[in-house]
């Protein structure tokens, strides 16, 4: 049961087996412009039922449905916003590898500027907190002193 | 029998570390240098006692005893030798045996290299090693024991994936694993000297070539994992922002971080605080990448453990190891005298901008990989995925003032400095830099100029590696042999460091905007192109293998008027219904060609073969970046002066007084 789970589990790394079948040629469409522009959407879906990887990697084929639906989306002239609004109308915020920026994410696009910003903040109290102490006045302990008369 | 001698070795290593983490301790509490003393001989012991199991292991997996249950799991007589052997840290329990080596072949390396530390932190240093080294030799015997029996024994074994058999596996996780429990040590010096009540410039003498020896295997086990994604995966991927890969870069970025706030601790003494609170975060960190392969909470492509039991005693772990020293810190902290002042503008000063900007940087790798998990527990009906459009939109723009400041920064003087001084030492690499850019500018359009400016900030990384040492031998009175001879290899590590990470830039910003692909069904006889490729397809055959049977297709590559002819495979493995495909990789300096066939398809023209034709630029660029930086790291840490000891000739800036041992 272990390995079988193991080979499970290992079987997408190894996509050696299958590497990226991902976008095949039936799919695309004959307008290259408008294919590019399904390829950028593909790029930024996820495919839902993978680990981590977007619709544009994956050769699962809920990927290839979801392709095929972006692509049938923009040959009716769908803009981009709308196709993407489409999908997420489906699937949920969860689909979009770029998360949208709203109450529940503030943190994760704020976060990291934030720490910026208060550990900017941190480091300049810390060092303004206390003088400059130069050896000349950092008293001795009274451990280092024994030791320092042991010495001489 | 040698199952038992392993097992047992196993026990008496806990047992030794049960002494070794609460003796030294006791003694440095109370000055007692017996006690003291027992902390080397007992890190010595541990090492020899885990290294006793662990080559039992090897052994058996080496002589094929299947009445072992993970020799039985893990391994065929079908194998070959060496990935019969490379099988004992393939696999969880193996590994984790891997793990609590490494840990204590560093803690014996405190013991008999420690010899100029003070004993009192040396005693602590060894005493808190231990304490790791019980909760994950507990671990390991409790739940994961390498040595259990099966009875009755199998004649052969179950041989892994036969595609897992690669030397990437072979030595990728051992690298990580120097890299993850290196940090254990600095970890260790962190707690200790909140223990101490110390932190001062030797203290940070001290640390430094440990916090070297886990940065530099980290970073080649990160690149050869890129390298091995890029030519095992295919379709030009060499970073996929994938968990386990997160797990492995976060505590890169924090050691990163933690390497550079060190020199300030051991030149000047000041950002002591900031140096242990890094120590500590670094460990975490790797303790979590830890976690995150060996439990179920975040399933990836890499995850090779899906146990939640191990999973909560490895949470347990990192909660009290973390929280324990947090709260040291918090208690010490306040106590810690801030040391020297530093302008505005000073080499300090810009070693903390790094700091910081590694810090956010972590917290950007951080965010994105927990954030849809936390989403997960508090609001289950707004599930999110975080992905690579999210980390090119945040990751990148942090980064790039921390690379324009790579090169400023070892220009910058101690203490003080002001902007009229910085500006005339980077005159030359700026013009240059500036020169570059227009000229990339001109050549390759504005739609280009993020290409062009991606490639100008690696040549001005390269540039500012190069001043440094231009600096240092070039002296008023023109180029000096002697000067070159006596150059600190400290300096020349910084030098290949810097430029590492200009070439990986540079490969980066090539691969992002450069990079072309075409994807069509062929017949033999077409032609088609990518970027600056030609491709013909010659022909396809059918082909027996050894095992397999294999379409085979062959091609001309042609690229600035030389050919190449690159072969691509799809293999199909009849015994364990596998399909792989092998693709044809063209490598050059200045880029890669790789094409791979897929199905048979049809299109307007009729039946055909489905073709990927990439063109590749600067890729190795990359891998070459990374390589660089662990060379500088290793050049680094051969510098003499981490081997005379601490600076006992100068007087030290911190408070706390070096004692004259």
């Amino acid at each position: 049961m272990t390995r079988l789970l193991l080979a499970l589990m290992l079987a997408p790394m190894l996509a050696i087996a299958a590497p990226a079948a991902a976008v095949l040629p039936d799919e695309m469409l004959p307008d290259p412009a408008q294919e590019h522009r399904a390829r950028a959407i593909s790029k930024d879906l996820r495919c839902v039922v993978c680990q981590n990887q977007s619709i544009d990697d994956s050769d699962a084929p809920l990927a290839r449905d979801l392709r095929l639906l972006v692509r049938e989306q923009i040959a009716k002239g769908k803009s981009d916003a709308e196709v993407r609004d489409y999908v997420v109308a489906r699937y949920g915020n969860f689909v979009l590898l770029k998360p949208p920026v709203e109450g529940d994410t503030l943190l994760l696009w704020a976060g990291p500027f934030a720490v910026l910003i208060l550990g900017a903040i941190g480091i300049a109290l810390w060092q303004r907190r206390k003088p400059a102490t130069s050896s000349a006045d950092a008293p001795l302990s009274e451990a280092e002193r024994a030791e320092l008369d042991r010495l001489r | 029998m040698l199952a038992e001698i392993g097992h047992f070795a196993l026990i008496l290593a806990l047992l030794v570390a049960a002494a070794q983490a609460v003796l030294p301790m006791l003694g440095a509490a109370r000055g007692d240098a017996a006690l003291m003393a027992f902390g080397r001989s007992a890190a010595a012991c541990q090492a020899v006692l885990i290294a006793i199991a662990f080559a039992s292991l090897m052994t058996l997996f080496g002589q094929a005893d299947f009445s072992v249950a993970l020799v039985a799991n893990h391994s065929a007589l079908s194998q070959p030798l060496p990935y019969r052997l490379a099988a004992t840290w393939g696999n969880h329990e193996g590994s984790m045996l891997l793990w609590v080596l490494v840990l204590a072949l560093y803690g014996a390396g405190i013991a008999r290299f420690g010899d100029n530390l003070r004993t009192t932190l040396q005693a602590r240093v060894l005493s808190v090693q231990a304490m790791i080294s019980v909760a994950f030799l507990a671990f390991a015997l409790f739940t994961s024991n390498p040595f259990a029996r099966l009875s009755p024994a199998p004649l052969d074994g179950a041989e892994l994936n036969p595609l897992l058999q690669d030397p990437g596996l072979v030595f990728h996780p051992p690298l990580l694993y120097l890299g993850y429990v290196g940090f254990s040590i600095t970890f260790s010096f962190a707690v200790a000297a909140l223990l101490d009540g110390r932190a001062d410039p030797a203290w940070a003498r001290w640390m430094r070539p440990w916090v070297l020896a886990a940065w530099v295997p980290l970073t080649c086990g990160i690149t050869l994992g890129s390298f091995w994604a890029y030519y095992e995966l295919g379709w030009g991927g060499w970073w996929f922002w994938d968990p386990v890969e997160n797990a492995s870069f976060m505590p890169w970025l924090l050691g990163t971080a933690l390497l550079h706030s060190a020199i300030v601790t051991e030149k000047r003494g000041s950002l002591a605080g900031w140096t242990i609170l890094l120590a500590i975060l670094a460990f975490s960190l790797s303790l979590i990448g830890t976690f995150l392969v060996r439990s179920g909470i975040l399933t990836s492509v890499h995850a090779f453990a899906v146990d939640p039991e191990r999973g909560v005693f490895i949470l347990a772990m990192i909660v009290g190891a973390t929280g324990t020293a947090l709260a040291l810190f918090a208690a010490r902290a306040p106590q810690m005298k801030s040391g020297a002042l530093f302008g505005s503008i000073s080499r300090e000063a810009g070693l903390t901008v790094n700091n910081l900007l590694l810090m956010a940087l972590t917290a950007v790798v951080f965010l994105g990989t927990f954030y849809p998990v936390i989403m997960e527990a508090v609001a289950p009906a707004n599930k999110i995925s975080v992905g690579p459009p999210y980390y090119n939109l945040v990751f990148v723009p942090l980064s790039v003032p921390l690379l324009l400041l790579v090169t400023a920064g070892p220009m910058l003087a101690w203490k003080r400095d002001d902007l009229a001084t910085l500006a005339r030492k980077l005159l030359w690499p700026a013009v240059v830099t500036a020169a570059l850019l227009a000229g990339l500018v001109l050549a390759l359009g504005w739609q280009q100029v993020v290409a062009a400016l991606g490639l100008a900030l690696g040549a001005w990384l390269v540039l500012g590696a190069g001043l440094v040492l231009a600096r240092r031998w070039w002296s008023p009175n023109g180029f000096s042999l002697r000067l070159v001879r006596t150059t600190p290899a400290a300096t020349i590590g910084l030098a290949l460091a810097h430029a590492g990470i200009g070439f990986t830039t540079a490969g980066i910003a090539a691969m992002t905007s450069f990079a072309a692909e075409h994807i069509l069904v062929m017949r033999p006889g077409e032609t088609t192109s990518a970027g600056p490729l030609k491709l013909t397809m010659l022909g396809a055959e059918e082909v027996d293998g050894a095992n397999y049977r294999a379409l085979r297709a062959r091609f001309a590559v042609r690229q600035n008027g030389s050919e190449r002819i690159l072969v691509s495979e799809r293999r199909f493995y009849d015994n364990s219904r596998n399909q792989t495909t092998e693709a044809g990789i063209g490598v050059s300096l200045l880029g890669n060609q790789y094409v791979a066939i897929g199905d048979v398809q049809s299109d307007a023209k009729g039946q055909g073969l489905v073709v990927r034709l990439y063109w590749h630029p600067l890729v190795g660029w990359i891998w070459f970046g990374g390589l660089l930086m662990a060379l500088g790291g290793a050049a680094s840490l051969s510098d003499r002066r981490f081997r005379i000891g601490a600076p006992q000739s100068r007087a030290p800036l911190a408070p706390a007084l070096v004692p004259a041992e």
